[in-house]
């Protein structure tokens, strides 16, 4: 026996490696009909360990104190080596990680990932983009810059409407103040992205367990090799997706260095031009509008003329995701097999959510700009409530019975 | 362990007690760790008045100063803006100010006291998510207001309208009237913000 091979014995005997190893890659048999929407899970794992990395070297020169904290960005700008790579990596990549899942949950959209039996991948991938919400929610506010501020006190003025005392409790102090900055940036740097890295490895696990679904949404066990037991329509993801993903990673690396080297700041859609000014808890910047991830939610909420119905539909906005596994009654998973009814409701829904999206970032003086986000936003609703009767009445197509190239 | 010298019932009633105790324990060390996040003891007494020296503040002016971190407003209203107030009644949500915050002694049209009803105080942050509005003192289809818009405040985040006694106007987001603080008159033209004759300092 070889050096290597006795020593992967001895590590063997003493910690599953190698079991591992091939039950979640070389073993873990994919469907081959994967496509180009399949890039983007891999692509968020990268995106959260560029977060994970960037941000380590950013903690060693930040400095969580309403006094330092402005200038302590501007110090890893000018003067550390390297520090504006490392900030405009970090502030891209939150951007980023939100391209990459809205596009990984679009992804499920289409092809009904989240219906039987990856009830759970859905529901912890829920809570992945919940958690990550917060994330980039508290570390926008460690700038403490005019948008960070600002921005907080009206994310944390929504508790406000739900419970005067839960937002005390979260501000830690009657207004938006160094207490909070501290304790955001505690919650960034450790808790959050403890509980992310949790939850990311327990998607994995649960997605593993049911096994992945494909563009036909079909399931590949169905057919499996009478002798072998594994799945026709497998193929080993590693090294088949691995290696396709490898692709993934280098086109996306692309573009990400194109972002970070010329358009770090992505016209004010990815650092806004106000919080290049210092946080004054007496001055509200003329125009402000959350980053461009969060804008559909807040138009929505900018839509309903009522604080508390607003704060609701804000919320209900986001928590209705999680009951999609219920909401759908179609016979088909994929919408390569559904039918016209499904496929317009579905189509004025992405529609709706971009428009939404753009009229977050819109000046609420304008007149347009209410009256359409009330529209879309009624759009964006019946998606989701109309979804157990149109799904039912819906002509679907017949599914095949193996995957289709 | 066999089935015969094992009393189930015994066993269940034990796993039972020790689970209470434990989450019992969880819950007790919850506290301090919940409790921690709240204001401390310096957050709270952060607080004092503030005095404000409003003698050269002339008519139709408008001042910001500081109390407990948020911006305080002093406006000196022309007669002309206070008579506008008395006219704005039914496009306000709430023109009595029943439901919005306010001292006793600043609870009427004007939202001041009786001795300078023309010196608006007040709580310069919008009662819908926070932000703090800006000045549309003018009357008129200044600076993207309506042609009807009798003067007051706007807010930029949300849309919200307040007029020049910061009530707010109705078809808008925030709820109620901005807060006045309390506040007193002192010699010498100094206003003091935050506490009043009612209640010490």
């Amino acid at each position: 026996m070889s050096m290597l091979s006795s020593l992967t014995q001895w590590v063997d005997d003493r910690l599953p490696l190698t079991s591992t190893w091939k039950a979640h890659l070389s073993e873990y048999y994919a469907p081959k009909n994967f496509n180009f929407w399949y890039y983007f899970g891999s692509l968020a794992l990268l995106v959260l360990v560029i977060q994970l990395v960037t941000g380590i070297f950013l903690t060693m020169n930040y400095k969580p104190d309403a006094r330092y904290a402005f200038a302590s960005v501007e110090y890893i700008m000018r003067d550390v080596n390297y520090g504006w790579l490392i900030r405009y990596m970090h502030s891209t990549g939150a951007s980023m990680f939100f391209v990459t899942v809205y596009l990984h949950m679009l992804r499920g959209l289409m092809y009904g990932s989240y219906r039987k039996p990856r009830e759970l991948v859905w529901l912890i991938g829920m809570a992945i983009y919940l958690c990550l919400m917060g994330e980039a929610f508290m570390g926008y506010l460690l700038p403490w810059g005019q948008m960070s501020y600002w921005g907080a006190q009206v994310i944390i003025s929504l508790f406000d409407a739900i419970s005067p005392p839960l937002a005390l409790w979260i501000r830690g102090d009657y207004v938006v103040s160094d207490a909070t900055l501290n304790r955001f940036f505690a919650f960034h740097v450790i808790a959050l992205p403890l509980v992310l890295v949790g939850l990311v490895l327990v998607h994995i696990i649960a997605l593993h367990e049911v096994g992945s679904n494909n563009p036909d949404g079909i399931e590949i066990k169905k057919n499996k090799d009478p002798k072998t037991h594994i799945p026709l329509d497998g193929i080993p993801f590693h090294p088949y997706y691995t290696v396709k993903d490898l692709v993934g990673v280098t086109v996306f690396l692309a573009l990400f260095s194109a972002v970070v080297f010329f358009a770090p700041e992505m016209g004010g859609y990815f650092l806004e031009a106000n919080n290049f000014i210092p946080a004054d808890p007496l001055k509200t910047p003329p125009h402000i509008s959350p980053v461009w991830y969060f804008t559909p939610f807040y138009a929505i909420l900018r839509a309903v003329p009522n604080k508390v119905f607003g704060v609701l539909a804000m919320g209900a906005s986001v928590v209705i995701f999680f009951l999609l596994p219920w909401l759908d009654n179609g016979p088909v998973k994929s919408i390569r097999y559904r039918g016209s009814l499904y496929k317009a409701f579905f189509g004025l829904f992405i529609v709706a959510f971009l428009i939404l999206g753009y009229m977050g970032t819109q000046d609420p003086n304008l007149w347009y700009v209410n009256p359409v986000s009330r529209v879309c936003a009624i759009v964006y609703f019946a998606f989701f409530l109309g979804m157990p009767l149109y799904t039912k009445l819906d002509k679907t197509k017949q599914e095949p019975e193996r995957v289709t190239e | 362990m066999s089935d015969s010298t094992s009393d189930h019932g015994r066993r269940r009633f034990l796993i039972g007690a020790t689970s209470a105790l434990g989450a019992a324990g969880v819950v007790a060390v919850a506290v301090p760790f919940v409790s921690s996040m709240l204001p401390s003891a310096r957050a709270k007494a952060a607080g004092a008045p503030v005095e404000v020296d409003i003698s050269r503040l002339e008519s139709g002016m408008k001042l910001t100063s500081e109390w407990r971190g948020q911006p305080v407003w002093v406006v000196s209203r022309t007669p002309a803006m206070l008579e506008q107030l008395a006219k704005n009644a039914d496009r306000l949500r709430d023109p009595g100010s029943d439901e919005s915050e306010q001292p006793d002694y600043c609870k009427n049209p004007n939202r001041s006291t009786a001795e300078h009803p023309e010196v608006l105080v007040v709580v310069g942050i919008c009662t819908h998510l926070g932000c703090s509005p800006q000045d549309r003192m003018k009357v008129g289809n200044s600076e993207g207001m309506p042609d009807d818009w009798p003067g007051g405040f706007f807010c930029p985040c949300h849309g919200s309208k307040f007029d020049m006694a910061a009530r707010v106007f109705k078809g808008v987001p925030a709820p109620t009237n901005m807060k006045i603080p309390p506040h007193q008159y002192l010699a010498g033209g100094k206003l003091l913000v935050g506490a009043d004759k009612s209640k010490g300092a």
